[in-house]
């Protein structure tokens, strides 16, 4: 080997460079492009960037764990203790993953295997690794999940992974990426998946581990918010190319390139709520200046009501036993208002209850009891065909759009539907003409009536959700946790597009979220949920600036707040 | 307005292509793809062409020697055709004179004289046959083409109506649950406790007596059905099941889509790959089950022939190294068979717009 990593440096990555053979007629397509950083021992690197960036490619050019037609250029090297680990056998790799180098996924839940109790599958890491026999493994796992901060490890080591919550699915996980006291660990979107409060335990756990075990951190996320508490250096990324590094510092208060400023404004803040969010083309094209006049938001108690809960309740049955039921109940006496033109907005953890409370005002969910009353009507007790007339006017955009969109229908055949079953438009012809207009509408182009929704990013499917419903003219639109898939400077263009909609056609919202920032954000009055019941509700600033619950504080707190200081829009 | 990607400038006016047309599009460039559904063309062709008597319409003259040679194997030796013209010969030889006391015996000359009147040719029965003879001296090959008629019928109608009952029972089962669902699976768990066999010949004993549907392929298509569902009617209720909680169908539910437009029209082209392998997979055994029903003698009538009965017949042609009707029969099963299986391949693939 030609070069020595230094002592304080334990990874260097030299030119790396990536391709991927997308099939035989077209180039390959460049994901890495020449990209070089180090890892010193000791520290916390930061890798983010945007979806297709290539920011887990490089982490997995560092494992040798990139898919069969993955090109590496013979430039790019990945050196490691005097290796270079792109040109290392499969067997030495081997032996590095998972003592040398672990990693963490993004998805506690589809990580674990199912079908073996957690203890055994840290178990047989250390025996594969540290060549221990069951009695020491099982010690030594017991020791790991106090160390990560399971309750119970005694007990817990028997679990299986469905009964653990995601937050402890991923403590296990990091068990298991620990268990041999690596040198360094790779952590790819730990927190995505998880709820704030668990996002900020998992933060604090893994900085703590990183000072202890006095290892390194490679932090790879989409959010430069969630890594101003934790990294020492940050690397920013896109497509492909390293556009700013240094050191966290740096970064946050002095960012050089237009798109790491853009990346740290993109984020909702919740001392400032401009008209507009700030997004990446403001920066990387425009002139950098930044729309910075403040919103009013709020309710006041003569605001026109579009929409009125009184005692809404939903109870599931789950099975038990042979003949028996066990009543669960999810949502609990809820009440509220909907102000017309306004937003109002839901906040909770994962099973508090608010995505009942949206798929019940839909109907999509039977009430247990209570009632939704839509201008004077109540909704719930309606037939299904007085209900259709009502149907159109309440509309709902799901979470995940990559689930919520009909895979086997071209974009043109999914805005098409509503308006022939609602019997919108005259004929075939002015219902293209209006889903054109609509695409137009959403930012996207009139190619995208012919293709599939495979064909689009995140947040291109997210606008063609929000074009489906429009084209029912909908009163209310119920956006169940819409943006939380998307990557921040995704979800920012889309917070944008709901604006600027309900701004056009006074659209009333009920915004469904577990990240504050964005419901304080969009929001003219919020609700808080906990364990199907209304912790609180107050105009959004108001809860902001004195939240009255311990709930409402605890939530607020566990807010990335990053480098506060930093994302200064020039 | 945020990131606008607009693009005025690409015109919008082209025809908006459906799921099928797409289809379409993809399979013609799949050379497999388009290469079975010749060959599966092919043979449906000659299925039709010998219902309306086009081809192979005297597949049962017996037109060469018993077993025939094929012509490929012309000079080998055939002893059964010898043994068969032996007896022939023996049947000519002059009778014994019995003119003394046979009372008849003056007319005799009358009526050999009245017999030479009427012309009679004597077929000649030919050594060789382009695919050889069965023992009755027919040739296989028509026998084969005219035994696709049944098979090919038998297999694809009724493996249509096996996965269309099975799809539609499975869709109500897995969509509605409840009642419709308990209802269904103890219909289902009713036919997959009895043996299979014993089903099919319950069905069939019911179909004989009854008479309703007559002679011939009509009950076998139904006996073979209404038995070969239940495998189809588990995976598509598992499917439906697992769909009907997706989001897109929530969505749907939420823009007012009705619920059998959210079953058929949402669901079952996401799940249509499933029926399709089912499809394909019970074809080739309803062919195979058509030979057993023939076999013990449920299947076809006597004066029909299918790749069943032929199989049948070759049984006992094997042992005395015949094996040209085995080889007809199977040969034409296999490639129609693979080519089918190959055709539902490349159509679930042409269906699905992720792969390009």
């Amino acid at each position: 080997m030609s070069a020595m990593t230094p002592p304080e440096l334990i990874l260097q990555v030299q030119n790396l460079d990536v391709r991927f053979r997308v099939d035989r007629k077209s180039e390959p397509f460049a994901a890495v492009k020449g990209i070089s950083f180090d890892i010193p021992t000791n520290t916390t690197v930061a890798l983010v960037g945007e979806s297709g960036s290539g920011k887990s490619v490089s982490a997995m050019a560092i494992l040798g764990l990139l898919p069969e037609n993955a090109l590496v250029s013979r430039e790019g090297r990945i050196l490691y203790g005097g290796r270079d680990l792109l040109k290392a056998s499969m067997y030495e790799l081997q032996d590095i993953r998972g003592k040398d180098i672990s990693v963490i996924f993004q998805e506690p839940m589809t990580s674990l295997n199912p079908v073996f109790p957690v203890g055994e599958q840290i178990a047989e890491v250390l025996r594969l690794h540290m060549n221990m026999d069951g009695r020491q493994a099982r010690a030594r796992v017991i020791e790991l999940l106090n160390e990560v901060g399971i309750p119970n490890p005694q007990l817990r080591v028997n679990s299986y992974p469905h009964e653990m919550s995601g937050g402890q699915q991923q403590r296990v996980m990091i068990a298991m990426a620990i268990a041999c006291e690596p040198k360094l660990l790779i952590a790819d979107e730990p927190t995505t998946a998880l709820d704030v409060t668990i996002q900020k335990q998992i933060l604090d756990l893994i900085a703590s581990l990183q000072l202890k075990h006095r290892m390194s951190v490679l932090f790879i996320t989409h959010d430069l918010g969630v890594v101003g508490d934790i990294a020492d250096t940050v690397v920013v990324m896109q497509s492909g190319e390293i556009k700013e590094q240094g050191p966290v510092k740096a970064i946050f208060e002095a960012p050089q390139h237009p798109y790491t400023k853009a990346l740290l404004a993109c984020r909702p803040r919740l001392d400032r709520r401009p008209k507009r969010l700030p997004v990446i083309d403001d920066f990387m094209k425009g002139d950098g200046h930044v729309h910075l006049e403040e919103r009013k938001r709020g309710t006041t108690p003569s605001d026109p009501i579009i929409l009125e809960v009184k005692g809404l309740n939903k109870t599931f049955y789950l099975k038990e036993g042979l003949f028996g039921k066990r009543a669960v109940p999810a949502v609990k006496d809820v009440s509220f208002t909907l102000p017309k033109g306004k937003t109002l907005g839901l906040v909770g953890e994962s099973g508090s209850g608010k995505t009942t409370v949206g798929l019940t005002l839909m109907r999509l969910h039977d009430a247990t009891s209570g009632e939704v009353l839509f201008e004077g009507r109540d909704l719930l007790s309606l037939s299904e065909k007085q209900m259709m007339a009502y149907r159109r006017r309440i509309q709902i955009i799901f979470q995940n759009p990559y689930a919520s969109l009909n895979p086997r229908m071209t974009v043109g055949q999914i805005l098409v539907e509503p308006m022939k079953i609602h019997s919108i438009g005259k004929d075939e012809g002015e219902r293209v003409g209006m889903a054109f207009q609509l695409l137009r509408r959403v930012g996207l182009s009139e190619q995208s009536f012919y293709k599939y929704p495979h064909e689009f990013s995140g947040g291109q499917r997210q606008r063609i959700a929000i074009a489906r419903c429009l084209t029912m003219k909908p009163d209310v639109l119920i956006c169940d946790e819409s943006v939380s898939a998307l990557d921040v400077s995704v979800q920012a263009q889309v917070l944008n597009l709901l604006q600027d909609l309900q701004d056009e056609y006074g659209l009333s919202y009920i915004f469904i979220s577990h990240d504050l920032a964005v419901v304080k954000y969009i929001s003219d009055k919020v609700m808080v949920m906990n364990e199907g019941v209304i912790v609180e509700m107050a105009d959004s600033d108001e809860i902001y600036r004195h939240p009255r619950e311990e709930y409402t504080r605890k939530l607020l707190s566990s807010i990335p707040k990053g480098y506060e200081l930093a994302a200064q829009p020039s | 307005m945020s990131a606008v990607l607009t693009n005025p400038a690409l015109p919008p006016v082209r025809e908006s292509p459906g799921l099928w047309s797409l289809a379409w599009r993809r399979l013609r460039q799949d050379a497999v793809g388009m290469v079975s559904l010749v060959v599966v063309a092919i043979f449906i062709a000659m299925m039709a062409g010998s219902y309306f008597g086009l081809i192979a319409k005297d597949w049962n003259k017996e037109k060469g020697v018993s077993y025939a040679n094929p012509s490929f194997l012309a000079g080998s030796e055939n002893l059964e055709a010898r043994s068969m013209g032996a007896k022939d010969a023996a049947a000519k030889a002059p009778p014994v004179d019995l003119s003394d006391v046979d009372p008849l015996a003056p007319r005799y000359k009358e009526w050999e004289e009245r017999a030479a009147k009427i012309a009679v040719t004597e077929t000649k029965r030919s050594e060789v046959l382009p695919f050889g003879g069965d023992k009755w001296g027919r040739d296989v090959l028509q026998k084969a083409i005219k035994g696709s008629e049944v098979s090919i019928f038998v297999g694809l109608s009724a493996a249509l109506l096996a996965t269309l009952i099975g799809t539609m029972l499975g869709a109500a089962a897995g969509y509605w649950g409840g009642w419709a669902n308990d209802l269904l699976e103890w219909v289902y768990n009713v036919f997959t406790s009895i043996p299979y066999i014993l089903l099919i010949l319950a069905f069939a004993a019911v179909a004989a007596t009854s008479g309703k549907f007559g002679k011939g392929i009509l009950p076998i298509v139904l006996i073979l059905s209404l038995t070969g569902w239940t495998g189809i009617y588990r995976l598509m209720r598992a499917e439906y099941i697992k769909h009907s909680n997706r989001e897109y169908v929530k969505a749907a539910q939420a823009i007012g889509a009705s619920n059998w437009s959210r079953m058929f029209g949402h669901i079952l082209p996401n799940v249509s790959h499933v029926s399709l392998v089912q499809l394909s997979q019970h074809v080739v055994g309803f062919i195979k089950a058509e030979v057993i029903l023939s076999f013990l003698g449920f299947g076809v009538p006597v004066d029909m022939v299918s790749w069943g009965t032929m199989l049948a017949e070759a049984q006992n042609e094997l042992v005395i190294g015949k094996w040209w009707q085995l080889f007809a029969a199977g040969a034409s099963m296999a490639i129609l068979v693979t080519a089918f299986s190959l055709l539902t391949d490349s159509l679930r693939d042409a269906l699905d717009p992720k792969l390009k």
